[in-house]
């Protein structure tokens, strides 16, 4: 898709450092000049608005790193003193704390665009992949990095997951160990995570870069499913179409970021954070944050410790094969009238087990937690294979041109039968 | 989009086009975006300067009564080290007397002090930054060993690399027997 740049250099200057490095003109190509579908909705914009997510916690992260402190006795101070004596303390840490929150949301609709969509299919296979290791890093930096405050969900959480790695047969312990750097989560787990925390996000930009370039090789996938046929009739140039549009998206983005920063910092947080970690005390109710909740709903639904862990890393690692899992020809949920149905399914079930992750597991929790991890992998390993082999799509558009302008038709028809 | 060119082959010039809302729009948003980015970039530059537990350790109060004739007492201030001399007759003569014309820094020693029997000196090497030693030297004041500069009874370099006097902090009396460094 890229190779549409009509870029000349405009003074000897530009022409001197284009000759020796193409910078301005790649630019060009993937971002001013780039042809973008011309009948892209909002739901594209998400795409934009995690990438300037990771911007922002890079950002931030950086700064607060200048006044953090990485030991267990000195930790959780560090980080009231960033609260109460550092010039804008306080909005740093809630914009960080706050904004991995936003980085999560943006990037769930992210996904889930692309389940609709059908955004993962042929031949996006390596793009849609890409996108399953960002959001596996994502989860890895997000759970090192709330460990680092040093409260009392800080330490439990690193507890609990942490030893999940016990469970793998015959070398579990050693690994654990391993990874402890001692007998527990202490110090040196501490130490290694703050600096593994400041080490992923810039693997995630790496892959990113990936992402996007996968992303520009096949161009961008659109509401229709129906691939660009023409490039002056189906798509605009990026910049200033869709780079208005993202900018728009970003800023009503921003309003709901800037709504929890300033107003409800602390919602979506765990009140026992504010209380410093003691190994000898487990907190009545150990939770993670909500966007961890449905696979922890996941693990603690299997009765088995193994078991439990293998179903939680299985129900990421499935997504990986989803472009083969789905035997659809049409990859538009718009076009797949039982299809969508049972999207809105899977989001609810997805809604539900992040519910029952944040309730303690008894009684009827945990029956409706079995149910719906039985639903989520049912959905995933035969529901989605058989529709796409049973179902009866409606018509696809001719184009994309078409689609956009179809509409207008009967409309002008109607007018001129009256 | 507009592709035809209309040449005008007529010599006057037309009038400049209207402002159209799209201009207004394009620079309204481009200003906006400005003040944002502004206002968003501050705290991430603020957040560099002294925090709040800093600037409280920017002054010190010292208790002077403990410190006898002719001792030197070193005290923390804003990460160096203050000299408070108490300083005997000897001394302060010595300061007075000395002329301006010998002195590489020329000073007097009554522009130095308030109390003339106390002396508060920041205890840097105006040199490179070591820490003079007292009583030592040839004037008895201090005497840096780093690179061989001699300071007197009243702070003031006399010989030795050093370009200038020890330098003297902002300090003020609140009491007979108590200072407030800053």
């Amino acid at each position: 898709m890229t190779g549409h740049s009509t870029y000349v250099p405009k003074s000897a200057l530009a022409r001197w450092f284009e000759s020796r490095l193409p910078l301005m003109g790649f630019v060009h190509a993937s971002f001013i000049a780039y042809p973008t579908p011309k009948n892209l909705n909002y739901w594209w914009t998400f795409g934009g608005i995690a990438t300037f997510m990771l911007t922002a916690q890079i950002v931030t992260g950086v700064v607060l790193a200048m006044h953090y402190t990485p030991e267990v006795t000195m930790a959780f101070d560090s980080v009231e003193k960033i609260m109460r004596d550092v010039n804008f303390g306080w909005l740093l840490r809630y914009a960080h704390s706050n904004g991995a929150s936003m980085f999560f949301v943006a990037v769930y609709v992210h996904i889930f665009r692309s389940l609709y969509y059908g955004s993962y299919k042929a031949p996006r296979e390596v793009l849609w992949i890409l996108g399953v290791i960002i959001f596996l890093l994502m989860m890895a930096t997000a759970f090192m990095g709330y460990v680092l405050p040093w409260g009392q969900m800080s330490f439990w959480g690193a507890k609990v997951i942490t030893s999940l790695f016990s469970a793998i047969p015959f070398i579990g312990d050693s690994i654990t160990l391993w990874l402890w750097g001692g007998y527990s989560v202490d110090n040196p787990t501490l130490n290694r995570f703050y600096s593994l925390h400041y080490l992923l996000p810039f693997m995630i930009v790496g892959v990113v870069v990936l992402h996007v370039w996968a992303l520009h090789v096949t161009g961008q996938n659109n509401p229709t499913g129906v691939e660009v046929k023409s490039v002056p009739k189906d798509t605009v140039p990026f910049t200033p179409y869709a780079t208005i549009k993202d900018a728009f998206g970003m800023v009503c983005f921003f309003i709901l970021f800037a709504w929890f920063v300033f107003y409800v910092p602390n919602i979506l947080g765990d009140a026992d954070n504010y209380i410093r970690a003691n190994p000898l005390v487990t907190p009545a109710h150990i939770v993670p944050e909500w966007y961890f909740l449905p696979y922890y709903a996941i693990l603690r639904a299997i009765p088995s410790k193994l078991g439990g862990v293998i179903a939680m890393f299985s129900s990421i690692a499935i997504f990986a094969f989803l472009p083969w899992l789905d035997t659809s020809r049409v990859r538009s949920a718009r076009y797949r009238p039982v299809y969508k149905v049972f999207f809105w399914v899977f989001v609810a079930c997805g809604i539900g087990l992040g519910y029952l992750g944040s309730q303690p597991p008894e009684g009827g929790f945990v029956i409706a937690a079995r149910i719906l991890t039985t639903y989520y992998f049912l959905h995933l390993l035969v529901l989605i294979p058989l529709l796409g082999l049973f179902e009866r799509p409606r018509p696809l558009p001719a184009s994309i041109a078409d689609s956009v302008l179809g509409s207008e038709v009967p409309m002008a028809r109607r007018a001129a039968a009256e | 989009m507009a592709d035809s060119v209309t040449v005008n082959s007529v010599s006057t010039t037309s009038p400049a086009p209207e402002p159209t809302r799209r201009d207004f729009l394009y620079i309204a948003t481009g200003a906006a975006a400005v003040v944002a980015t502004g206002a968003a970039v501050w705290p991430l530059i603020s957040q560099m300067s002294p925090d709040a537990s800093t600037l409280a350790l920017a002054s010190t109060e010292v208790d002077l009564s403990g410190v006898a004739v002719g001792q030197i007492l070193t005290v923390k201030w804003r990460g160096n080290p203050v000299f408070v001399r108490h300083r005997t007759e000897k001394e302060i003569k010595e300061a007075e007397d000395k002329p301006l014309s010998q002195l590489p820094d020329p000073a007097t020693d009554q522009s130095r002090v308030k109390k003339p029997e106390w002396l508060v000196v920041i205890g840097v090497c105006t040199h490179l930054g070591c820490v003079p030693l007292g009583h030592q030297g040839q004037y008895d004041g201090w005497f840096c060993p780093c690179h061989g500069s001699v300071y007197d009874t009243s702070g003031r370099i006399r010989q030795g690399p050093a370009p200038r006097n020890l330098d003297i902090p902002t300090y003020k009396f609140t009491s007979d027997t108590k200072i407030l460094i800053g």
